[in-house]
């Protein structure tokens, strides 16, 4: 076991939230056809209102903090947050497109000791970037970001969200990152808008391209055997009995630009705000956060019995978003069947019936 | 009789203790450790002003009933260690005020 490994051990065992992910702002300065936010600010925290959850997050033990949004840099105060981060010594990674990032904000960033900064790239091509971000120049100006930061001594990577309009290009973006010294992250799901709206999950690839990528080595990495086996069968009733079925409001939460903290950023229960009260309290005694705890594989109505067990993504919040956090995630069925060509149980009763999928309003 | 030496957390890394351990990651490589008694010790007094020996006899010895030789010899090696890392930074002379932060 890795000693990354031992302490998210430890984390689960003494109750610490080792990794939260918090959004600044949903304001945004690009207009992705795919994104799951509103962009209009509702009321964003205020800069001592985030320096206090920082200080409260601290106390509580986050070790990993994601700085997100939105547009990060569309926040003011942005570089304020980030310093009294790093002066509370957390490890903070930044989300961004790089758009409005210069030389200067980049030796900023190299200075104050950011463990890393993820740029969302959708392609090599500038016009599919700019189609795809509605915003004219963006790609022009993301690369120059990126080396920017790069040349500050940043390590930077691209995390390229596919779909239908890009699903074609993953390589050339992979070997773009590689000419440019980066890493490289690719993300083949399209997730629906954080209120429920399934509108853009239209824009998800088809099966074809999808089981293409997913067959695709040089993305699985060492993953690849694990990935690509036959599915193992149901996970063993003694096992599925205690086998959390992810690290989200274990480990792991997400905190709104709002205040409001969720499970994860992609599994929109609300389960407290810390505009009413404190981070730790909501941590500990949320009602909304220990019935997300209390779930086990066992629970999971479908999946407990699917032979995919143990090697399936299955994500709880897009489970939660197609109407059961205790249930099967389609997207996920999806993704297995591409790797292995087994449908799951979900997928099966599916076909047979065309169940039709509960939306929350 | 050496040199006094002094020894300073370096600006780029993230700490945090969970449970009895003290968790350090380096945000030049990314390297995770998980520092002992001792180490966390040495980290938390790491100033910059206070000579390693001052903080062996105020820190060390009273906790692990050791005579002062023996125990500043072990923090030495412990601090180059951490240094090594780059996690600490180690001078003959005491850095200046405004160098690294304040655990």
């Amino acid at each position: 076991m890795s000693l990354m490994q031992k302490m998210g051990t430890r984390a689960l065992e003494l109750g610490i939230p080792l990794s939260v992910q918090l959004d600044l702002t949903y304001r945004c300065n690009e207009r992705c056809i795919h994104c799951y936010l509103d962009h209009d600010d509702h009321g964003e925290m205020t800069t001592p209102e985030i320096l206090g959850l920082l200080d409260q997050m601290a106390a509580a033990g986050v070790f990993f903090l994601t700085i997100s949004g939105g547009e990060i840099f569309m926040r003011t105060d942005l570089f304020e947050i980030i310093e009294h981060a790093r002066t509370l010594q957390f490890s903070v990674k930044l989300k961004t497109n790089a758009v409005m990032i210069r030389a200067a904000k980049a030796r900023r960033i190299a200075a104050l000791g950011v463990e890393s900064v993820q740029i969302s790239l959708y392609s090599h091509d500038a016009a599919t970037q700019d189609a795809i971000t509605k915003l004219p120049g963006s790609f022009k100006r993301t690369i120059e970001g990126t080396r920017f930061l790069r040349d500050a001594g940043v390590k930077v990577s691209f995390a390229n969200v596919l779909m239908a309009q890009n699903a074609d290009h993953y390589r050339q973006v992979q070997a773009l990152a590689e000419d440019m010294g980066v890493g490289y992250t690719v993300d083949a799901t399209i997730t629906p808008m954080m209120d429920g709206d399934r509108g853009i999950v239209d824009l998800n690839m088809d099966a074809d391209r999808l089981a293409g990528i997913m067959h695709d080595t040089s993305l699985l990495g060492d993953q690849a055997e694990r990935l690509l086996a036959p599915p193992s069968g149901p996970t063993p009733m003694a096992e599925a009995y205690r086998t959390l079925p992810c690290s989200a409001g274990h480990t792991a939460c997400y905190v709104s630009p709002y205040g409001d903290v969720f499970p994860c950023v992609q599994f929109p229960y609300k389960v407290g705000s810390v505009r009413e009260s404190r981070f730790i309290d909501i941590w500990r005694d949320s009602p909304q956060l220990n019935e997300v705890r209390a779930i086990r594989v066992s629970d999971l109505q479908g999946c407990s019995s699917c032979v995919h067990g143990s090697s399936c993504t299955r994500c709880p919040g897009l489970a939660y978003l197609e109407g059961n956090m205790r249930g099967p995630s389609i997207q996920d069925c999806e993704k297995s069947f591409a790797r292995t060509g087994v449908p799951s149980k979900n997928l099966e009763r599916k076909r047979a019936r065309d169940i039709p999928l509960l939306v929350l309003a | 009789m050496s040199n006094p030496l002094y020894i300073l957390r370096e600006d780029n890394v993230a700490a945090r203790r969970i449970g009895d351990e003290l968790m350090i990651m380096s945000a030049r490589d990314s390297a995770l450790f998980s520092l002992n008694e001792t180490a966390a010790i040495l980290w938390a007094a790491a100033d910059g002003a206070t000579p390693l020996a001052d903080i062996v006899a105020r820190d060390i010895c009273p906790v692990f009933e050791i005579d002062a030789d023996s125990a500043l010899h072990d923090a030495r090696e412990v601090a180059e260690g951490l240094a090594k890392h780059g996690i600490l930074r180690i001078a003959t002379q005491p850095f200046a005020a405004g160098e690294g932060h304040d655990a």
